[in-house]
């Protein structure tokens, strides 16, 4: 029953950092902000409610959601908790995890391309660039803590990395520079600033939001709550990168890893109030900087 | 009619006797608008009528008289040239580009064909004024529905086309926008705008009367102290009245905090479009505060209601100043801390600077008025060019940047804010005494024209009316600085990125309703 402790947390608590993120960014803003609940308030009025499908689409709109949502629920399966192993784990499960990210993405993608609208079709490429460059990047990543740790499995690697912490020597530039560059995917593929802007109405702007224009009812509820795992396993690979934990009590582990993911979407929070979008063209820049400082980070651990 | 062939000369709300206004023929009409804007004037105004000219104006079923309004901003002198066509003429536009809007307005609204037109199109989509006729020979009993027109198009294989609009994502006005790209590129972009279209030129002939003024104030809703201002010049001249110098501190102050308002909003939508929160936080609140303080003038927000033909509604007693001055200071700090944190983030500048650029040629060639022309280092600015009103005594000083991009609108804005700031300080401090409303009466003199022109915020407001041989009005015609601007927006976007539209966009931040009329 413990294995399914976290991933029962993940699947309750994921749209939670989403009201984490939006209070901090309503207080830098000098607002009260929306009820904490409120993504959960929003899930719950989506599910009542009925879609609507163009005449234009065919089934590949519809499978869209479900299987994006689907592909998102297994990531939480295999992606461990800081130091506690995730209840799937074996060797080269971060691949698994990079083409389950993948494959929700191909059917989203696609769903927004049988809409046949000219928004959707532009904010696929969009999605389908970015995320290109983003995947080179995170598997650069994790074969630099694959190769440090000399562990294949995500929860191996991340095990070893809360336990050992910064203990063994000339970790922390190499910690730095990981971290920096999964910092940069987690917002790239959550559609945050300065990537994306998760609140803007500008359709012509919009990344990942103008893919899903034309979801509604379950479906965007789908999509949502899919979005709202996709943040936390990503946020899970980063947190496992840095947090530090103790391998043995699940309970303080447990704490430290909640205050951990807590804590980014703080983090979050604060670069969005405290930046603009980058301009579009510049994003590649962006993630092949990512890219970069997970190879200096790889020949580090190399020599 | 006289054989002399120079166009008549007038000041800004001066009052023209009809019978002083030459009319051409349409070649020297055309030698005269070309050479008067090869010689630095701009087209303020180019419309038709269906009356023509003489001692006293009388209407006409087959003539329409072009009347074309040419400032020349370094002398403050208007030029007015007026000739007569009938069912078609030479297109100024084939060189004038300025003329385009114009042109295609006169088509649309009289059915007159400018031969040659090189873009010729539909401006709002309605019926042509004169019954029977139409400018495209469309079928005279079909429907017409906005935008539904030929568009301009890129061809080829890797060429897309997106269509926005008319319905937005925003709580914004219908417009339709569409772009040729090639991938994230933008070659060309065209906007098709008409979907606002109520008619008011229409409504206000045969007029002043008691609704006219309240047609005038929600012109354009943003702008409602500028053509307020405007229209009230129009009929004070006509009626030869004297506005009490109180009355035009009153307004100057308004024309001004109504600028301080909008240039502050456009500051935060500027912002937040590139999702910069702080900014776009402080200047939607801000926002309000100038709004405000024209509440506290007149009541209402917007200033509806203050400007009247004579002076204004509202007397701004000793106390009222003081606060008005205590409010406009701490806003203003506020604005400042706001506006300084935009240049002073990379992430914003990176996004402002080198975006959405016009230039300084494009926008003497298009006509482009206001805060968007300065942007781009022209010098115009109708407070200081045909000063009016307050303006006369002092004038904010005319603000200018070089580099005609999203930044430099931005810039401008701040630096109008800080100079208008400076203006209503010293103008409520050294306010005229006396009443603000003449007792003269409201008596519009026949057969005559007057040509009005306001620096709105967006930029140059012009009104022209014309009266018939009872004083009322036979043609009353508005520009708004969006009728000039909009294909300067078009042109900006030329060889952007299609996500920078909504910035430029918001740069620029022109009406739709003040387009469509």
């Amino acid at each position: 029953m413990r294995s399914l402790f976290f991933p029962l947390l993940a699947l309750i608590f994921s749209p939670f950092l989403l009201s984490i993120i939006n209070r901090t960014k309503a207080i830098a803003g000098g607002r009260k902000g929306a009820p904490l609940l409120q993504p959960y308030l929003d899930l719950m009025k989506l599910l009542r409610k009925g879609a609507v499908y163009s005449r234009t689409t065919t089934w590949v709109f519809k499978a869209g959601p479900v299987i994006g949502l689907a592909a998102t629920v297994m990531c939480v399966f295999i992606v461990p908790f800081g130091a506690q192993a995730a209840p799937f784990a074996f060797p080269g499960d971060f691949v698994l995890l990079a083409y389950l990210l993948g494959l929700a993405r191909f059917f989203v993608i696609s769903a927004a391309m049988d809409t046949g609208s000219s928004f959707e079709a532009m904010g696929a490429s969009r999605e389908a660039a970015f995320s290109a460059l983003a995947e080179p990047a995170l598997f650069i990543a994790l074969a630099a803590v694959a190769r440090k740790t000399g562990e294949l499995s995500m929860s191996g690697m991340f095990h070893v990395m809360s336990v050992q912490g910064l203990d063994a020597g000339g970790n922390l530039p190499v910690v730095l520079l990981i971290s920096a560059a999964l910092l940069i995917i987690f917002l790239t593929e959550n559609a945050r600033i300065p990537v994306d802007d998760p609140n803007t109405h500008l359709e012509l702007t919009m990344i990942h939001e103008v893919m899903v224009l034309d979801h509604g009812g379950m479906d965007l509820a789908f999509i949502q709550y899919g979005s709202a795992l996709k943040l936390w396993v990503l946020g899970a690979v980063l947190m496992g990168c840095v947090m530090p934990g103790s391998g043995a009590s699940w309970w303080i582990d447990a704490v430290l890893f909640m205050s951990g993911m807590s804590g980014l979407a703080v983090l979050t929070g604060v670069i969005e109030s405290s930046m603009a979008r980058l301009r579009l063209v510049r994003l590649p820049q962006l993630l092949t900087g990512a890219g970069g400082l997970a190879a200096l980070a790889l020949i580090l651990v190399m020599r | 009619m006289m054989s002399d062939t120079k166009p008549a000369r007038m000041k800004n709300a001066g009052v023209l006797a009809l019978k002083d206004l030459t009319l051409l023929n349409i070649r020297e009409f055309e030698d005269s608008v070309t050479g008067s804007l090869s010689a630095g004037g701009r087209l303020c105004a180019l419309f038709g009528m269906p009356y023509r000219l003489g001692n006293s104006i009388m209407p006409s079923a087959d003539v329409i008289t072009l009347v074309a309004a040419i400032g020349h901003g370094r002398e403050g002198v208007i030029e007015v040239a007026a000739t007569e066509v009938k069912d078609s003429y030479p297109a100024l536009t084939r060189h004038l580009p300025q003329a385009n809007c114009f042109e295609r307005e006169i088509a649309e609204q009289w059915g007159v064909r400018p031969a040659g037109h090189p873009w010729f199109k539909p401006l709002r989509f309605h019926r042509c004024y004169r019954p029977g006729r139409d400018a495209w020979t469309r079928p005279l009993d079909g429907e017409i529905l906005p935008c539904v027109t030929d568009f301009f198009r890129v061809e080829g294989d890797e060429i897309h086309e997106v269509a926005v609009g008319p319905v937005h994502a925003g709580i914004i006005e219908p417009g339709h926008f569409r772009f040729q790209c090639h991938g994230e590129r933008v070659f060309h972009l065209e906007i098709a705008l008409g979907y606002q279209h109520r008619g008011v030129e229409r409504a206000v002939t045969k007029g002043p009367d008691k609704r006219t003024l309240h047609y005038m104030e929600t012109l354009a809703g943003d702008t409602t102290v500028g053509h307020a201002t405007a229209y009230c010049q129009v009929i004070e001249a006509l009626s030869g009245m004297d506005v009490p110098a109180r009355a035009e501190d009153i307004r100057a102050v308004a024309l001004e905090l109504e600028r301080c308002a909008n240039h502050t909003g456009d500051l935060g939508a500027l912002a937040a479009d590139v999702g910069f929160l702080p900014t776009s936080s402080y200047c939607g609140a801000l926002r309000g505060d100038f709004l405000n303080m024209t509440a506290l003038i007149c009541g209402n927000r917007f200033g509806r209601g203050l400007a009247r033909p004579g002076g204004v509604s509202f007397d701004m007693d000793g106390s009222r100043g003081d606060d008005l001055v205590e409010r406009l200071e701490r806003t203003f700090r506020g604005v400042k801390g706001a506006a300084e944190l935009l240049w002073e983030t990379p992430s914003v500048m990176a996004r402002f600077e080198d975006t959405g650029r016009l230039s300084k040629r494009m926008c003497r060639e298009l006509g482009v008025v206001g805060m968007a022309a300065r942007a781009s280092g022209v010098e115009m600015d109708v407070r200081s060019e045909f000063p009016f009103g307050a303006y006369r005594i002092s004038r904010p000083p005319v603000r200018t940047w070089f580099s005609g991009d999203v930044y430099a609108r931005a810039r401008v804005r701040w630096m109008e804010i800080e100079a208008s700031y400076e203006f209503i300080r010293q103008r409520i401090r050294g306010l005229s005494k006396g009443p603000v409303m003449t007792d003269a009466p409201l008596e519009p003199s026949p057969d005559s024209m007057v040509v009005s022109l306001v620096e709105g915020w967006r930029g140059e407001i012009c009104h022209v009316a014309i009266t018939d041989q009872d004083g009322r009005f036979a043609r009353y015609k508005v520009v708004d600085p969006s009728f000039h601007n909009w294909m300067g927006l078009q042109m900006a976007l030329r060889d952007q990125q299609i996500s920078d539209f909504p910035l430029c966009n918001k740069s620029f931040n022109l009406s739709y309703c003040g387009h469509d009329l």
